[in-house]
């Protein structure tokens, strides 16, 4: 079993993160994992990405190839379309539904939503208020990992909340607590 | 026992198990994670393993060289065009040779993700007559270091490590092993003293080591080749290989090349088993001129200059299995609501309030031209400001306004960072002085080197006493503070020193936004814990 994931958004809203948990999560699992970070330059604001690929056999390419992507992980609706090219026709989408914009030709609601439409499968979530609500703020990429172990498949939940524990436990068991809160609401179960 | 770790990690963790004595490094992406894991890895501190930040990339090879002469393992990192800057010390250090291991990492960039040119650093390699090592994976990556280190020491040569970007930034799990001693062969005994004469001798030995290099490359265990089916050949290269292999499973013939010089002979043993090569390789077509050298005129080799594959760019998953022939898939076309998101200066930098105020004094003179250099004030060449008219190299601003303004160009204004004018800018400023030239240079100092993650800045607390001792006239050494409020200062005091007909330095001062929101974090931290 493999599962190749995409992870983008908007330099700074945290997608790291969500590597990192699953990177933790798939490791512990003893799963074969590749992933390729962006660093430097498109850091300061530009639309990041990863690539990470998780499967019980070797991987070879530190990148996926176009067209092969089981899903994509996005933080934002309009960078969530930018790596379409590269998901698989039964691939899915999950992404933030707010719009980060800092660009003057950032497109329009309506454009964008018929863009989104068109993806073969789609789930979308206000997660910045979502994490609010669930009093985690800051925890709009919790809500998102949450949201994308809908799809995981290759590692369950559980796993993903083992992840969580051992990633933020140096921070204290108030931001373990909260992140794990964020992720269940994502979740939604 | 298995560790997660970026190619950039794996690379630093191998150093420190094969007993490193120091490492010696400028920031650069994609190396900058090398020095910064060696910085933070709590063996190289017990140890004393040297890991301060240096000046520039030239200053940084140098002092590995001392370091190997006085016996101890020493590793230079660095990105591509920073082998630009090592250059002299580099190539001469395959002159003089090296006692300690001295292993130099160049980091490419195909694709220019961070970067000026895709420059090939196996061409440097291949230039200065020394042996390359290039791991297509993490594990790889970690157990060369102690295979180069090994074979620099062997051969009294220094080797290079050459990775690219998606090696450097992509983590995998790597088995490590218990760390070596630290080595110490003591001070070299010999004398390398390149004058004429001693040179000379020096270098024929080098050449005669070609053929020992050659032989280590044809007998290592990272060159392998596979059999599989059909007439063609393909010549892997570092991560290439990881791509082949993607796209053809364990049904292609591959000779994989991840040490060189050239394997010549099984380059000539796979041609003769297929009626043509494709050479994969990531960066400039290296290996793809000296194949077709070696195999001559008569014999199909295909790869970048044959347009099987892009010329320019890097290799992906996609561009070697299409010119293998392989995976044909279909493809989702880009949506096109999608727009560009150029990365931009961060909200609340100070470089924002410079280049506001640079703008505003500059659009009352008729014409005038703003000279940049690397960093993220490198982004003011974007909207909003689009206030560059150039950005070449390191240093670069300062000399190119002085060239302008010996031209007879007015008003020409420099544009550079504070590690940026540590690293080249100096000697430059001291070329404008000694011609009196009409320049104004703003050394726009937040107190880190940014670009690159926010690391120690070479000069920090000491830039008007370098611009002064350069012979800048001491009242045209200013120092602002770039904030909104003191927009009014800051244009009057530019206006002054740009009408200065000679050289005028102003430091626009203020610390790094990151950096600064890092510290208090840090801080906040402390303080829970205390």
């Amino acid at each position: 079993m493999k599962k190749d994931i995409i992870l983008c958004g908007v330099g700074g809203q945290g997608i790291l993160s969500i590597a990192t948990i699953i990177g933790e999560a798939a490791t512990k699992a003893g799963l074969n994992l590749k992933q390729a970070e962006v660093h430097g330059m498109s850091q300061r604001g530009g639309d990041v990405q990863s690539h990470l690929r998780l499967s019980t056999d070797p991987i070879y390419s530190d990148l996926i190839a176009q067209g092969s992507a089981d899903l994509i992980i996005s933080m934002e609706p309009m960078e969530s379309l930018r790596y379409r090219p590269y998901l698989a026709k039964d691939g899915k989408v999950v992404t933030g539904s707010k719009p980060f914009v800092n660009i003057p030709n950032y497109p329009e609601e309506e454009t964008l939503q018929a863009a989104l439409a068109e993806l073969p499968s789609l789930s979308m979530m206000d997660i910045d208020a979502v994490a609010k609500d669930a009093g985690n703020a800051r925890g709009a990429n919790m809500v998102l990992l949450g949201m994308a172990a809908r799809h995981l498949q290759i590692l369950g939940a559980d796993e993903l909340r083992d992840a969580i524990r051992t990633v933020f436990a140096r921070k204290g068991e108030a931001v373990v607590e909260a992140n794990l809160k964020a992720f269940q609401a994502g979740l939604g179960e | 026992m298995k560790k997660l770790l970026l190619g950039d990690e794996a690379i630093a963790l191998g150093a420190i198990h094969a007993g490193l004595g120091g490492v010696y490094a400028y920031p650069g992406t994609p190396s900058t994670e090398i020095t910064e894991f060696i910085q933070g890895d709590a063996l190289a501190r017990e140890r004393g393993v040297h890991s301060r930040w240096c000046t520039n990339e030239k200053t940084a090879m140098e002092a590995a060289l001392g370091m190997s002469y006085a016996g101890r393992r020493a590793l230079v990192c660095m990105k591509h065009v920073g082998m630009n800057v090592a250059a002299d010390a580099f190539v001469n250090s395959a002159i003089t040779g090296v006692h300690g291991g001295l292993v130099v990492v160049a980091a490419d960039d195909p694709s220019m993700h961070s970067s000026q040119n895709e420059q090939d650093s196996r061409f440097y390699a291949g230039f200065a007559m020394v042996p390359t090592l290039e791991p297509s994976n993490q594990q790889e990556a970690y157990d060369m270091m102690q295979s180069a280190f090994e074979l620099s020491e062997a051969l009294h040569e220094p080797v290079v490590l050459r990775i690219v970007t998606r090696l450097a930034h992509s983590r995998a799990a790597v088995e490590v092993h218990a760390p070596l001693d630290m080595q110490n062969l003591g001070i070299c005994q010999e004398r390398w003293v390149l004058l004429p004469g001693i040179a000379r001798t020096r270098y024929a030995a080098l050449v005669e080591k070609q053929a020992e290099m050659l032989a280590a490359a044809e007998a290592s265990i990272y060159n392998k080749v596979e059999k599989g089916q059909g007439t063609l050949g393909i010549i892997a290269c570092g991560i290439a290989y990881n791509y082949v292999k993607e796209a053809m499973g364990d049904g292609a013939n591959v000779l994989k090349v991840s040490q060189y010089p050239l394997p010549e002979e099984a380059i000539r043993q796979l041609a003769s088993e297929n009626s043509s090569v494709i050479v994969m390789e990531d960066g400039q077509p290296v290996v793809e001129q000296q194949v077709k050298a070696l195999l001559g005129a008569g014999y199909d080799v295909k790869g970048r200059l044959t347009g099987d594959l892009p010329r320019t760019g890097e290799l992906t998953p996609d561009n070697v299995a299409k010119a293998l022939g392989a995976g044909e898939k279909e493809i989702m076309a880009p949506s096109e609501v999608v727009a560009p998101r150029p990365p931009q200066l961060c909200q609340g930098c100070g470089h924002r309030d410079v280049y506001t105020a640079l703008n505003q004094v500059l659009a009352t003179y008729p014409d005038y031209r703003v000279f940049g250099d690397i960093g993220c004030y490198t982004l003011g060449a974007l909207p909003p400001f689009k206030a560059l008219a150039s950005c070449v190299d390191m240093g670069a601003s300062i000399t190119m306004a002085k060239g302008a303004a010996d031209a007879g160009f007015y008003p020409s204004v420099a544009i550079i960072g504070d590690s940026t004018f540590t690293h080249s800018g100096m000697t430059g400023l001291l070329d404008a002085v000694n011609d009196k030239s009409n320049i104004t240079v703003v050394i726009s100092d937040n107190l880190t080197t940014g670009m690159t993650g926010g690391q120690d800045s070479a000069g920090t607390s000491k830039y008007e006493a370098i611009c002064v001792a350069l012979g800048v006239e001491p009242e045209h050494v200013r120092v602002v503070v770039p904030l909104p409020k003191n927009m009014e200062e800051i244009t009057r005091i530019l206006k002054e020193e740009i009408d200065y007909p000679g050289v005028s330095v102003i430091i626009p001062r203020r610390e790094c936004i990151q950096t600064a929101a890092r510290k208090a974090r840090e801080a906040r931290k402390a303080k829970e814990n205390a």
